[in-house]
């Protein structure tokens, strides 16, 4: 965190100087370790199994918040008995195909779920349902007591059984005593009268099992009662600035705003079958008023366009096929499916995983539109690239043709930034910007107004969504808090701004472009841009900025509250129940319905908002509940389970399936696989690489290596080594070195450090290095590529690709350059059996027909 | 016994001001620094700094050397496998120590005694009403007396430019009422600003809780009047002995003997008149 977000760190510095203790667990000492209490070294990619120690740690040792459990989680909910698990399977849950890699969920339904789903999921199916929880009943059978062999708790505690202090020690390299130190700390610190927080980032997201990850994570803050409370929960870092807002508004190719699903093509035909694949008829929860907030979404998209007659529009949308995934895109570009791209402030030359199918892909298109603040590589590939210097691409003839367009950078245009704990801050334009450079809000209108004057005339059906936006901002710059405005939403009678989603209607009389969003512009105020200071207003400080929904500050805090509604303690009040007033009230504004009494209990009949009861924390889930268990929603299992990275040197001590049996694998010539065991010759690539960043760069380099002030602080491409390592290749302090992997062979300096230590990993020494992304072929200071050297796996729900893990060879000295280096990297991968025909095995496990 | 080159000494009124506003100084706590360099670029970007090359130096994470004339503020990286506060966790079968990773923010000491100040034969060098120590770049004629004077290292003459420039500490920000670039920046309050007498005090508070904690190696460096500078103007926290972060454990400045020297070399002369005075006086012819 101090690496990169040194400001937000501040907090922990913070805190800890309030007496927080602070532990920091990574594959290695970084800056932030140096400020924590204590470092825990891990092995990358073996993160769910040291949290499956906490697991069990806290299972087999009673130390869960057992009130808290019983109230607010799924773990007295009975699950089918057609489940099997891994410990059943080797591996394996029930349900699997090996014929489509995918599982069907229906035995990890609760006990006498109705099924309505298709058996086999494709990819980045859990996308579509983001939140809402896939249908579940409301109330399925439970057991209050936690005996049932089949409730989620002794489900979970069998399957977590296997993950002892001595399993941690062998499989993650973390030593038992320090392992037992971090359980006991964060035991002995959650509960009625103290809080731990979960901090991650995408070292943990970036994996083929990265959704797993955090799923793990969650279960243990739910089991220590940790979520919805001050203090606690789980902050999720992420890796640019407003990348939240380009989820929440989406730039994924799967979501509209506000997380309502891109409708698919056979899944969603009609209209109504769309709205219906959102708010699960008979389920709990806030997503039953889906409806409301798609067809205010299609209101602000077309306005008057959108009647009821034409389902508000819903014809006009674009319809998924199947996965549009970057990765997906890249790998057509090569293969000719895609014809022009426009990137927009993004960087895959050198910033996305297998950076030559990135640069091959965008070699092989008609034309290319960049818009940027400098020439960055992915501007540039085709005459600076790496493979400009082997001859792949020969400048003069790449018939890629390709734009440049100078973009403002965001203190020459004023709009919001939603960061990561969903605050929206407003930023005001501070000088203009120069030359032809424009903002991307300007550079969409008019390419929109452009395109609607060319179509004018058109009659085709495909055309009449365009032509029926509303599309008028101005002459020039748009108005930015008018764009805000309009994703805040209005009432169309009135003209008047929404207060709250909770004013939304189907009915076509309410517009808003982001339900989540609605309350930002409350009163016609610009609530992002308030900036009373911390010391001027109460701790939680809801009057700087605005953060979604609703200025909630932290989400599901009825957990904050027992049962009954009173505080869990006194020290730790948050939100609670005031019987004299009868509503909610507290520090924060409660999430949960403000008249709702604790006592509440729903007719049996009662679907929707109204079968959330007095007691349901978690009111976005179809049961109301915390799912320690997931019965549905999730492509790879109902509970995270260690699998190893895709390319890993270790075989999985755990079971006989070595990796995610459901990862997303692109199996083609040009994206090939370390092998790892069972397969044979992994020896070839014997050591784990990580990648991540240094505080003084930015993602790709465009922002940071064009600057002589963030260059000079760190002027080269490195890599980093245990002295151990370096003896065992010969390596050299400040010498050169090549890493290897199947997709390419890179150049770096060797930095020697004792912050790398070699793991004892079942019996063997594992040495892992690391590597920043940040450097390319453009900039004061350029460099070879590290996500060069990362193939495209990716993590079936989301799709993430696995670049924190995977295998290589380093040897000393420069690689070779030109056509020698395709021959360099081609023989290893012919002495590690990558040859044509050769397809990396998914499954390994004995049972996968069970 | 002090006086105007050495001993405890309230610095801007002993350089002729009168009714000179509070000392200001920096109190530069390591134990919070996370080593993101803020302090550098913002130093840079306010006083428009070159750059100092694009050099991998490779100790540890700094690329940066040391202060100069284009490093107003360094941040010094020592890697050092050290017995921890905490039980040590040996690994059986593998070398693993426990690890400590020093981080400090360095830059110039604006000491009571400076010894660039005191011998600089232009004035370039001046103390002002703030008690800290600026050059003035219009007067400077890179002559490079201050370099030597140094007992940190500190100034430094700039290539293709011959003068010597440092640390102003922001004199033209202060002036305003705002605060130095680098403490504005600094995202952990590492680097905090403010009056130097309030500083010592927070500091001392600093040292003690850290010490109840656990922390026994925090020790301040640079804030006592009594050492051979008089105290520093920026004085630090650091969690090991200052040869560890490449300080000099006793600086002295350089001119604290000059009185003695002219005393010295005044007896000599008057020795050398004397015994030629002697000489001529007790001839016989």
């Amino acid at each position: 965190m101090a690496e990169a977000h040194p400001v937000g760190f501040q907090w922990v510095v913070e805190a800890k100087n309030r007496g927080a203790k602070v532990i920091h667990v990574d594959p290695r000492f970084t800056r932030t370790s140096a400020l924590a209490h204590t470092y825990v070294p891990v092995r990358a990619g073996a993160d769910i199994a040291f949290l499956g120690g906490v697991v069990n740690y806290i299972l087999a040792n009673e130390k869960d918040f057992r009130e808290y459990v019983l109230a607010y989680t799924n773990a007295s909910t009975i699950v089918s008995e057609d489940f099997r698990d891994t410990e059943d399977l080797d591996g394996l849950f029930s349900g699997y195909d090996p014929e489509t890699n995918t599982y069907s969920s229906d035995s990890w339904a609760y006990e006498g779920m109705d099924q309505h789903h298709e058996p086999h999921p494709e990819t980045a199916e859990p996308m579509r349902h983001e939140s809402h929880g896939a249908p579940v009943p409301k109330d399925a059978p439970k057991d209050p007591t936690l005996q049932h062999p089949r409730c989620v708790y002794q489900i979970l505690k069998r399957h977590y059984a296997r993950y002892t202090p001595e399993v941690v020690e062998r499989l993650c390299g973390v030593p038992k005593e320090r392992f037992l130190e971090v359980c006991e700390a964060w035991t002995a610190n959650s509960g009625r009268e103290r809080t731990t927080a979960l901090v991650y980032s995408v070292g943990w997201t970036q994996h083929s099992v990265g959704v797993q990850y955090i799923r793990t994570g969650a279960i243990i803050q739910l089991l220590l009662g940790n979520m919805g409370r001050p203090g606690g929960g789980v902050l999720a870092l992420r890796g640019h600035a407003s990348i939240q807002g380009s989820t929440d508004i989406p730039t994924l190719f799967n979501l509209l705003p506000g997380y309502l699903p891109m409708p698919h093509h056979e899944k969603h035909e009609t209209y109504r079958q769309w709205i219906d694949a959102i708010r699960h008829p008979g389920q709990k929860g806030f997503w039953s008023n889906a409806e409301s907030y798609a067809v205010s979404l299609l209101k602000a998209y077309f306005g008057d366009a959108a009647t009821e007659e034409n389902d508000w529009g819903f014809d006009w949308l674009p319809r998924l096929t199947g996965d549009h995934g970057t990765y997906r895109q890249a790998l057509d570009m090569i293969d000719g499916k895609i014809k022009g791209y426009f990137l927009l402030g993004q960087n895959p030359a050198v910033g996305s995983a297998h950076g030559r199918a990135q640069r091959l892909g965008m070699a092989n298109l008609d034309w290319l539109v960049v818009r940027d603040l400098y020439l960055i590589e992915s501007a540039t590939f085709w005459k600076g690239g790496p493979e400009a210097a082997t001859g792949e691409i020969v400048p003069e003839r790449c018939r890629t043709e390709v734009f440049f367009l100078p973009a403002a950078s965001h203190a020459e245009k004023e709009g919001t930034f939603t960061q990561t704990q969903r605050m929206l801050q407003w930023r005001e334009k501070a000088v203009d910007p120069p030359g032809d450079a424009r903002s991307d809000l300007w550079f969409f209108y008019h390419l929109g107004k452009r395109i609607r004057e060319r179509l004018a005339d058109s009659t085709l059906p495909r055309d009449q969504g365009i032509k029926n936006l509303t599309w008028e901002y101005g002459e020039d710059e748009p108005d930015a808090e008018a764009v805000l405005q309009e994703i805040n939403g209005y009432d169309l009678a009135t003209g008047k701004p929404l207060s709250a989603f909770t004013e939304m209607r189907p009915d076509g009389t309410t517009s808003g472009g982001c339900w989540i969003y609605t309350g930002v512009f409350q009163d016609g105020v610009n609530q992002a841009a308030r900036r009373k200071p911390g010391r001027e207003q109460s701790w939680v400080a809801p009057e700087w900025g605005w953060a979604w929904p609703a200025n909630r500050r932290t989400l599901y805090n009825r957990a904050s509250a027992d049962p009954e509604g009173n505080p869990w303690s006194e020290r730790k009040r948050y939100v609670w129940w005031d019987a004299a007033k009868g509503e909610w009230t507290g520090e924060d504004v409660p999430d949960f319905e403000k008249t709702k009494p604790p006592s509440y209990r729903p007719a049996d009949d009662a679907t929707g908002v109204a079968a959330i009861a007095g007691d349901d924390a978690f009111i976005m889930q179809g049961d109301g509940k915390g799912w320690l268990f997931v019965p549905s929603g999730l492509i790879d299992g109902p509970m995270p389970t260690h699998y190893e990275p895709a390319e890993s040197p270790i075989r999985n001590p755990l079971y006989g399936q070595q990796a995610n049996p459901t990862r997303t694998v692109y199996d083609r010539e040009d994206n090939p696989t370390n092998p790892s065991p069972p397969e044979r010759h992994s020896e070839v690539f014997p050591y784990v690489f990580s990648t991540s960043r240094l505080t003084e760069h930015h993602t790709a380099g465009g922002m940071s290596r064009q600057l002589a002030y963030l260059s000079e602080l760190q002027p080269e491409m490195f890599v980093e080594v245990s002295p151990a390592l370096a003896a065992e290749r010969g390596l050299t302090h400040l010498g050169w070195a090549h890493i290897v992997t199947a997709r390419a062979a890179i150049e770096a300096k060797v930095l020697i450090t004792d912050r790398l230590v070699p793991l004892r990993i079942e019996g063997r020494t594992i040495h892992q290095l690391w590597l920043p992304y940040h450097w390319g072929s453009e900039g004061l200071v350029t460099g070879d590529s590290a996500n060069d050297l990362v193939g495209i796996t990716l993590d079936p729900n989301v799709l993430i690709q696995e670049s924190k893990v995977g295998t290589c060879d380093i040897q000393p000295g420069r690689r070779p350059i030109g056509k020698a280096l395709l021959a360099y990297v081609e023989e290893y991968r012919r002495r590690a059996g990558l040859v044509p025909g050769h397809h990396p095995p998914i499954v390994t496990s004995e049972d996968a027909d069970g | 016994m002090a006086n105007s080159l050495y001993g405890p000494l309230d610095p801007a009124p002993d350089a002729g001001y009168v009714d000179a506003p509070p000392r200001m100084g920096f109190f530069t706590d390591t134990s919070v620094c996370i080593g993101c360099k803020a302090c550098e670029v913002a130093c840079k970007e306010w006083n428009a700094v070159p750059d100092d090359g694009f050099d991998l130096l490779g100790q540890s994470y700094d690329n940066t050397g040391g202060l100069s004339a284009n490093t107003w503020r360094h941040v010094a990286f020592i890697e050092q496998p050290a017995p921890s506060e905490t039980v040590f966790l040996g690994m059986p079968g593998a070398d693993k120590p426990d690890f400590r990773w020093l981080m400090m923010s360095n830059v110039c000491k604006h000491c009571t005694h400076a010894g660039c100040l005191d011998v600089c034969p232009t004035g370039a060098l001046f103390r002002t009403e703030f008690g800290t120590v600026v050059v003035q770049e219009d007067v400077c004629n890179g002559c490079g007396y201050c370099v030597a004077a140094c007992p940190y290292g500190v100034i430094d003459r700039r290539e293709g430019d011959g003068r010597a420039w440092k640390c102003t500490m922001c004199y033209d920000r202060m002036g305003d009422g705002l605060t130095p670039a680098c403490a504005q920046a600094c995202p952990t309050e590492s680097i905090q600003y403010g009056e130097l007498d309030l500083l010592r005090e927070t500091a001392a508070e600093r040292v003690e809780k850290l010490h109840a904690e656990g922390v026994g190696s925090a020790r301040l460096y640079g804030h006592d009047e009594r050492d051979g500078v008089g105290g520093d103007g920026a004085f630090f926290l650091l969690l090991d002995e200052p040869e560890v972060y490449g300080l000099p454990p006793d600086p002295v400045v350089t001119t604290k003997d000059l009185p003695d020297m002219w005393k010295r070399a005044g007896i000599a002369a008057l020795t050398m008149a004397a015994s030629v005075a002697v000489a001529f006086l007790g001839r016989r012819r």
